[in-house]
């Protein structure tokens, strides 16, 4: 079981705000599920290599080219945007402005 | 005619002979879905388009043209693959309104091939789920019973074949998904080796873990579907250079010179005595059709579903981190970015959502990774070392699909844990990348039970030919609720 803090720290690096009885449920949850896989923990995994490529392909290159997609799909593309100008995306500062 | 209860293979035959069109086919299926998915929630939506399609077939039928594998036959689509102008929520709130901008490869492929897509099917938000409960658009019902779950995340394509909307629908497998819901419904499941089939337009949960399989009434259309939608995409880096493309036509009458192994572990505990029962007068009626039976062992099983619980939440908080409210779907302006990003995903995002990003971030967190996540990854080496060794003895292995026949709506809804644990027999194939196919084996008061087979990587044939002759020889797939 995690405590408030804990949970609101999780919550804070998945970027999710959530409510007062959310951080209490999801504290249970989480920890009870967590305590189900501490069960690998038994396993003695020493010398076995982890399993990182599922299609155990290395490298699959194409030549550098732009394939460009059809002028349809970029426009349903854009317009998908939540908040646009032109056919540019339109987002808050990332950087807040020092003044110093 | 009826087209109710019809096989694709069927359809075909049908359309062929001059018996049915396209048209009558989807005109059909369309009434179908109009009369009864106001109680069963299985479409999301249908194609507005699809009749004037069925016409183009038909015409094009009368003229003499060269048609595609499934030239006029209603397949239904998960509504997490992308659909060119057709709304695609994944399930979920944070997608609402949102409009596919190209076809997903499997799409493409359909399409080519003559398909008339009919519709998008309801599925668990993300494809986390074992239920389709977690859908923001309202749980499906299982139609043997519908006060019952149909399983999921795939459950909508499963609800869509079973009922009889459809012969053919299209899920996605990342730990189940595919083979849970066809189980719980009474058809054929079949989940195709990691990089069979492209997953360029999938929306992504677990990305070593996705697959794209079917859902079908018998295992024959199953292997016609696969024949479609198969092969090396480029827009897929893992998708796989196949050696055999096709799936040769299935001929096989018995089973003599196969070795089928059941694995001790998949028949502990924990498992409904029924369903145990149905499998094993199946496993009795393989060895009748030819085969040898030889128990066998994978040790690691029990430690798969773990396994899996970690590995496949930490690849989804990443997969979702691209849902920033910003390029697409809900959008919850906060007084900067980041505020922006937390309301618009703790808003938009369902529970099991919220709880998986949440379990990943932990599990890949700086302090945690090297005990949740990198163990996990060992211990999936574990896991698909077991099959290649029981592989070198046997051809196919035999297991129930699920520990227990559907369940009550709402049973397991509030207990994450206990849901997860339905998932126990089919995580393997996902974290081992071998194929895996739900076959329609009895039913438990009057609920289907499902038969899992799995192959070794890339031999979807030998799933084919166990299934195959196990349906040539029984009738569990053609009974309807």
């Amino acid at each position: 079981m995690f405590s408030n803090e804990q949970t609101l720290q999780i919550a804070k690096l998945a970027r999710l705000r959530l409510s007062d009885e959310e951080v209490e449920l999801y504290g249970n949850q989480l920890g009870s599920i967590l305590g189900y896989v501490e069960k690998l923990q038994e396993l003695d995994t020493e010398n076995v290599p982890e399993l990182q490529h599922a299609a155990q392909l290395q490298n699959v290159f194409r030549d550098d080219v732009v394939n460009q997609c059809s002028e349809e799909s970029r426009k349903r593309a854009l317009d998908n945007f939540s908040n646009r100008e032109g056919d540019l995306l339109k987002v808050q500062a990332v950087f807040e402005n020092r003044t110093e | 005619m009826d087209t109710k209860d019809m096989t694709i293979k069927e359809m075909k035959d049908c359309l062929a002979s001059g018996e049915l069109t396209s048209c009558e086919i989807v005109s059909q299926a369309l009434d179908r879905i109009k009369e009864s998915n106001d109680e069963l929630n299985s479409f999301l939506s249908v194609s507005d388009s699809a009749l004037e399609e069925a016409t183009a077939i038909d015409k094009r039928r009368a003229a003499g043209e060269d048609l595609g594998l499934l030239a006029g036959i209603p397949v239904a689509i998960k509504d997490n693959m992308l659909v060119k102008g057709w709304e695609v929520t994944a399930g979920s709130q944070i997608l609402e309104g949102h409009i596919g901008a190209y076809d997903a490869t499997v799409v493409q492929r359909l399409k080519a091939a003559g398909a008339i897509l009919i519709g998008r099917t309801n599925m668990d938000e993300f494809a986390m789920g074992s239920s389709n409960e977690n859908s923001h658009y309202g749980p499906t019902k299982n139609p043997w019973d519908k006060t019952r779950v149909p399983g999921g995340s795939s459950g909508g394509s499963a609800v869509a074949v079973a009922a009889g909307f459809v012969s053919a629908a299209l899920g996605s497998d990342t730990g189940g998904s595919v083979r849970q819901p066809a189980a719980l419904c009474g058809v054929v499941g079949l989940k195709p080796t990691y990089g069979r089939v492209s997953r360029s337009g999938l929306i992504s949960l677990a990305s070593s873990l996705d697959q794209v399989g079917t859902l079908t009434r018998s295992v024959e259309d199953a292997a016609l579907m696969l024949q479609v939608i198969e092969g090396k995409d480029p827009m897929d880096s893992t998708s796989a250079e196949l050696s055999q493309v096709t799936i040769p036509e299935l001929i096989e009458k018995d089973l003599k010179g196969m070795k089928l192994g059941l694995p001790k572990e998949y028949f502990l505990e924990g498992m409904d005595p029924e369903v145990k029962r149905s499998v094993m007068e199946a496993v009795e009626n393989l060895e009748r059709m030819g085969a040898t039976i030889k128990e066998v062992s994978l040790p690691h099983t029990q430690y798969a579903l773990a396994a899996y619980y970690i590995i496949q939440p930490s690849e989804a908080s990443s997969n979702l981190g691209r849902f920033d409210g910003l390029r697409y779907g809900y959008h919850s302006g906060g007084e900067n970015l980041l505020d922006t990003y937390e309301r618009t995903r703790g808003e938009g995002f369902g529970a099991e959502v919220k709880r998986r990003i949440m379990l990943g971030s932990y599990t890949l967190s700086a302090g945690y990774c090297d005990a949740y996540y990198k163990k996990a990854l060992k211990v999936r080496t574990l896991i698909k070392r077991d099959f290649d060794e029981v592989f070198k003895d046997v051809d196919a292995l035999i297991t129930p699909t699920t520990p227990s026949v559907a369940w009550p709506l709402g049973e397991k809804f509030n207990d994450p844990l206990t849901m997860y644990l339905s998932d126990i027999y089919t995580v393997t194939a996902n974290l081992a990348m071998v194929p895996a196919m739900s076959v329609p084996c009895g039913f438990v008061n009057n609920l289907p039970v499902g038969l899992q087979i799995f192959a070794p990587a890339f031999d979807e044939y030998t799933l084919f030919k166990v299934g195959s002759v196990y349906q040539s020889k029984t009738d569990w797939h053609k009974r309807c609720p």
